[in-house]
């Protein structure tokens, strides 16, 4: 799961173009969206389409990620429980 | 009578201020060159990185004619020749594989040149008029009508005018500001040379 974590964090921070964040500013529980990361709209669409290209998971509800999305702990979780692609 | 203000020109790794070079710069690579510039400027601004190289250049280009600027009512008067074809090729081949098909939502919300008017607009508060103009060249006639048209009506109290040029790595940026005084008489020959 840390390594999933640290992977996780790693392709966040390509695939937003977070450039002045790195790996170890991001804790496992800082909320991704509001005061976190403060990451907006497109960046959850962006969530979205690498949850399927990298891990095969589709999700049909963007609802969905409202919980998925809280978090870097969260968000490995359901992962870990979902991922079609290893 | 107008006049033009300040005038940028960015091109090749260097940064001309009303005609004087203000960054000289030796990396050839547009990505490197355009960050390294923000990097300078006291004003953080995060979204920059998340932009595309077109609302990059305009953003940055912008950037050093409005820093000391207080007025919001200026009108964005912007032109290239590719509009926002540099991002729309990157889009199209994201979606060029069924089997890896898989477009970027932050790609795909810079397929239109006139966000770079927005990108601008929203990092200034300008709520002004606007228009992105697509030409073989500068129209250097047009654009100084125009420009002495809404300020002549009340329609800007300035106009940022510009040519914003990103495709395949080249790029090219020339903005002036035009107002009511200034450092040089806002004509046709003034403004060739501008853009040239």
């Amino acid at each position: 799961m840390e390594a999933l974590k640290k992977e996780l964090k790693e392709r966040i921070i390509n695939v937003l173009n977070l450039e002045d964040i790195t790996v170890d500013d991001i804790q496992d529980t800082d909320a991704l969206f509001g005061d976190g990361l403060g990451l907006d709209s497109i960046d959850a669409l962006e969530l979205i389409v690498l949850l399927d290209k990298e891990y095969g998971i589709k999700l049909a509800d963007p609802k969905q990620g409202k919980e998925i999305f809280q978090s870097i702990e969260t968000m490995a979780q359901y992962i870990a429980q979902n991922r079609t692609k290893l | 009578m107008y006049s033009v203000s300040k005038y940028i020109h960015i091109e090749n790794g260097s940064i001309f201020e009303n005609g004087k070079q203000i960054v000289d710069s030796n990396t050839t690579d547009f990505s490197e060159f355009i960050k390294q510039v923000y990097r300078n400027f006291e004003h953080i601004y995060p979204k920059f990185y998340k932009m595309d190289d077109l609302c990059k250049l305009a953003y940055i280009a912008s950037e050093l004619v409005l820093k000391d600027e207080t007025e919001k009512d200026i009108a964005l008067l912007f032109s290239n020749n590719e509009g926002s074809l540099d991002t729309d090729y990157k889009h199209q081949q994201s979606i060029q594989n069924n089997d890896a098909y898989f477009p970027s939502p932050a790609v795909f919300v810079y397929t239109l040149p006139n966000i770079a008017i927005g990108e601008v607009s929203i990092r200034h508060q300008l709520k002004s008029e606007s228009a992105f103009f697509i030409a073989s060249e500068y129209q250097t006639d047009y654009m100084h009508q125009y420009t002495e048209h809404l300020l002549r009506t009340n329609k800007a109290k300035k106009v940022l005018c510009g040519w914003v040029h990103c495709l395949n790595g080249a790029y090219k940026a020339c903005f002036y500001l035009v107002e009511t005084n200034g450092i040089l008489e806002h004509n046709n020959q003034n403004i060739k040379q501008i853009t040239k």
